[in-house]
């Protein structure tokens, strides 16, 4: 076969992914002056970030004049069980206020208070009112306040262009290699440095809030290229997905209708969160209907309601009143707001959420609860990082956003994402570019990796018989919902890993119909390379862990254990050779910043 | 549970034609659910475009039954039984294949706009807004930039020669919406009435009746942009930049 044909385009920096981490990662570095490509999967603007509903989380302390990064911090860190990389989640709490007033300096309008400043809302696991945002479509201001920010930056985009694999020139990476959607062809990016912001893993699963997109790109090439992975066991199921009809089932319900007042009802009626108070929020939480109530009208005077406790516990409350067959009659819970709140205050604060369930379910929800239920929604484990540089293992190859691991341990807080995306996407860009600026010697890519790759795209054609690669996602999405799952068991663990080494090899044998014309069925063969991949992390690291905490509750292992909190699970390969794991200790927390945790004990 | 016949347009820039499919119905099924379940049984190859499946990303526009919608928000109950529903993509922009069109007119648009220029902080650093003011920028930025405003705009679907001088209505609010902004100090004036074209449009409200996000795309937005223009056209200054060209604005 002849070596398939390529362009070349070369830069200082690549970008990879171009939702809320990756264009502001692509704005940072263009600000150094360094030459930019921005390369996307989707046209620009319709990246993952678009879908985000809630809010950014940041101490603004327009509400609450007590809030400061201090308290975020803490908020963060018990959110996420103290797993967190500290100094991830101190740099994030402290640098998110100054990245939202960024926003708003570049156009975008959040919802404003009455002395005409930005607007927060209350939001699951933050002590304070905490989350700027506009109505329920934070997300989309976002981006295209980044994207419109952006189109005026020297930054070139690649839309519509799916990066397959990264170079390297010996231990350092030297650019990526993908393909064109619209015509099949393919591309090189040269380059001195590479920021991954490719966001998640979340196709793997059968009922899930994420896109086509979200196939652990970034996470496979990472691990593919020598970087290490933590917390691949952590994946997080939000608690309200839409359950009904079928067709809409895992649509992401915002957190912040709890926010706004909504609380979680079983079929009896039952205010069932105050069963599911667990002894590590007691003291912030209120243990009764009448102190919870009290708290909507008084924050101060009374502790808040248990439906905004963390997304890990109300997901799992869900899960067992609906096994426990309390559940709604298509198997979620209800989660109701007509009750607490006027319809005109619904309509204004949860636009779309009324739209999309008037619209796709025929409820109206300003009259009748909704039905809901646990939706894979984020993965928090990634590639490893430097906190303050985003430098992954891999000199040259930066990290930031959903694909970098770290910042929110074992569970995310609502609203934390989005901030993520800005303080760090930031960061990447900015330290990316000062890498790019230092690095001396020419440039080189190996052309013998090139075209293995390009050949080793292109053989689904070749075969004259195979497998439809739609039947091995979906099969691979039954396998991660049924048995990596919300509950997990050591059994189930094993069994999934031995399905998916069967996947691995009914993957290798897909038939590809059509030609290389923005052809789905190609893309989805290619697509299994990092879904399997992604989901075998996420299943061997589940099986290691032996305890339950945040996004990983194992059935077998109820409890907390206070020897794995100090650890996380680092997932790496070498070429050709299979995933190895070990666990490494946790970075260790400075004293001042411990302190923070015994004052309110 | 009864069956559908979807006639989708198969094709690319040498030419195509809709082809029949059967697809068994499912409880609540919208437009690209049968796609997809096309995609995964019947025509791996069936190009388009899609993200978040719930009204919010703006990426599944097409032509269904010859009306302008997204496909993730059209409910297939919507159809009489037993009658075939078509499938085909957004008209005016070319096709690349089957339902995927390219856009770039749009993208090349999107820059031509000038960008918010910033107004000075409040004494103390901080701006502040109202949100009585900000209501209606809010309305505009509401727009997932779906296009398809753009595909029913009968200026961009029907005058290839005026593309270079016209915007679109998804444009006009883009440009509403900064004019509007509180904070923003720009003067797009002449780039509304020169590059932006605002003049062509002839409030058919086309564009505001495909909105799917509701958006008074004539109303609120291009109404009061030409009420502007007339105010601001001054006949002698028009006549001298015909002669001399705009001047530049100092950056």
């Amino acid at each position: 076969m002849a070596t398939p044909a390529y362009e070349t385009h070369e830069h200082d920096v690549i970008v990879i992914g171009a939702g809320g981490a990756g264009l502001r990662a692509a704005i940072e570095a263009a600000a150094q002056g360094v030459s930019v490509g921005l390369v996307c999967k989707s046209l620009l603007g319709k990246a993952h970030t678009v879908m985000a509903e809630g809010g950014i989380a940041a101490a603004l302390g327009n509400v609450w004049p007590e809030d400061n990064w201090q308290v975020h911090f803490r908020d963060t860190m018990r959110g996420g069980k103290m797993l967190n990389n500290w100094r991830m989640a101190q740099l994030h709490a402290q640098e998110s206020p100054e990245r939202v007033l960024e926003l708003e300096r570049w156009g975008a309008l959040f919802d404003r208070t009455k002395d005409g400043l930005i607007l927060q809302r209350d939001f699951g696991g933050h002590r304070y009112a905490r989350l700027a945002h506009v109505g329920d479509r934070t997300g989309l201001e976002m981006i295209r306040t980044l994207q419109y920010h952006g189109i005026h930056q020297a930054i070139d985009v690649y839309m519509e262009c799916k990066v397959e694999r990264l170079v390297k020139d010996g231990d350092r990476v030297s650019g990526a290699f993908g393909y064109w959607r619209n015509t099949g062809t393919f591309v090189l990016f040269k380059a001195k440095a590479v920021v991954l912001a490719t966001g998640g893993i979340g196709k793997a699963w059968k009922f899930t809030s994420n896109s086509w997109e979200y196939t652990g790109d970034g996470h496979a090439c990472a691990m593919w290229a020598g970087a290490d992975l933590i917390d691949m066991e952590f994946v997080q199921f939000h608690p309200t997905g839409m359950v009904w009809p079928p067709s809409v089932r895992g649509i992401l319900v915002t957190e912040g209708v709890r926010g706004d007042g909504g609380t979680l009802k079983n079929k009896a009626g039952e205010r069932f969160m105050f069963n599911y108070i667990p002894d590590f929020f007691k003291g912030e939480t209120a243990d009764n209907e009448k102190e919870a109530d009290a708290w909507y009208l008084d924050k101060k005077n009374n502790r808040r309601t248990p439906d905004l406790l963390p997304r890990d516990e109300v997901a799992r409350a869900i899960n067992s009143e609906v096994k426990a067959g309390r559940g709604s009659p298509h198997g979620g819970v209800f989660l109701d707001i007509c009750t607490r709140r006027p319809a005109d205050y619904i309509r204004k604060r949860l636009p779309s959420m009324y739209h999309q369930f008037k619209e796709l379910a025929d409820v109206d929800i300003t009259t009748t609860p909704m039905e809901v239920g646990p939706t894979c929604h984020y993965v928090m484990g990634g590639v490893r990082v430097n906190a303050d540089t985003t430098e992954s293992t891999v000199p040259g190859l930066f990290a930031a956003g959903e694909v970098a691991g770290g910042m929110h341990g074992s569970n995310r807080l609502g609203g934390n994402s989005l901030s993520d995306l800005l303080v760090f996407g930031r960061r990447a860009g900015l330290h990316a570019a000062l890498y790019a600026k230092n690095m001396g010697g020419r440039l080189t890519v190996d052309a013998g990796q090139v075209e293995k790759m390009s050949r080793d795209m292109l053989e689904p054609f070749t075969r004259s018989g195979g497998e439809n690669p739609y039947t091995i996602q979906a099969d691979l999405q039954e396998i991660m919902q049924h048995l990596v799952g919300i509950i997990r068991t050591e059994s189930e663990l094993k069994d999934a890993l031995t399905k998916i080494e069967a996947l691995k090899e009914r993957a290798r044998k897909t038939k590809i119909d059509g030609g290389r014309e923005y052809n789905p069925g190609w893309h989805t063969a290619l697509d299994l390379n990092s879904l399997l991949t992604v989901a075998e992390c996420s299943a061997m690291a589940a099986l290691e862990r032996k305890e339950s905490r945040g996004g990983h509750t194992r059935e077998d292992h109820p409890y907390t254990d206070d020897a794995w909190g100090k650890l996380n699970v680092v997932l790496r390969q070498r070429e050709g050779a299979a995933i190895q794991l070990t666990k490494e200790p946790l970075p260790e927390m400075p004293a001042e910043l411990k302190a923070l945790f015994q004052e309110r004990k | 549970m009864p069956t559908f016949t979807m006639q989708v347009f198969r094709g690319d820039p040498r030419g195509g034609a809709f082809k029949d499919y059967r697809v068994e119905s499912e409880e609540g099924m919208v437009v690209l659910d049968v796609i997809h379940k096309l995609q995964a049984t019947q025509a791996n190859d069936l190009a388009c475009r899609w993200n978040c499946k719930a009204g919010k990303c703006g990426s599944c526009s097409a032509e269904i039954n010859g009306k302008p919608r997204l496909m993730c928000m059209t409910r297939m109950n919507t159809f009489p039984e037993g009658e075939p529903i078509s499938v085909a993509p957004i008209r005016t922009f070319p096709i690349i294949k089957d339902l995927v069109t390219d856009v770039s007119y749009n993208y090349v648009k999107a820059k031509a706009v000038p960008p918010l220029r910033l107004k000075a902080p409040d004494a103390d650093g901080k701006y502040r807004m109202w949100q009585e003011d900000i209501d209606r920028v809010q309305e505009f930025h509401k727009c997932i930039e779906c296009f398809l405003c753009q595909d029913v705009c009968h200026v961009i679907r029907d005058h290839e020669e005026l593309k270079t001088s016209f915007a679109g209505p998804r444009f006009f609010i883009k440009i509403a919406g900064l004019d509007m902004h509180p904070l923003d100090t720009n003067n797009r004036t002449d780039f509304v009435r020169e590059q932006a074209g605002v003049g062509l449009c002839n409030i058919t409200k086309c564009c505001t009746e495909v909105c799917p996000e509701h958006i008074h795309i004539t109303d609120n937005g291009i109404i009061p942009m030409k009420e502007r223009m007339a105010d601001n056209f001054d006949p002698i200054v028009w006549l001298l930049r015909k002669f001399r060209g705009a001047r530049k604005e100092p950056a």
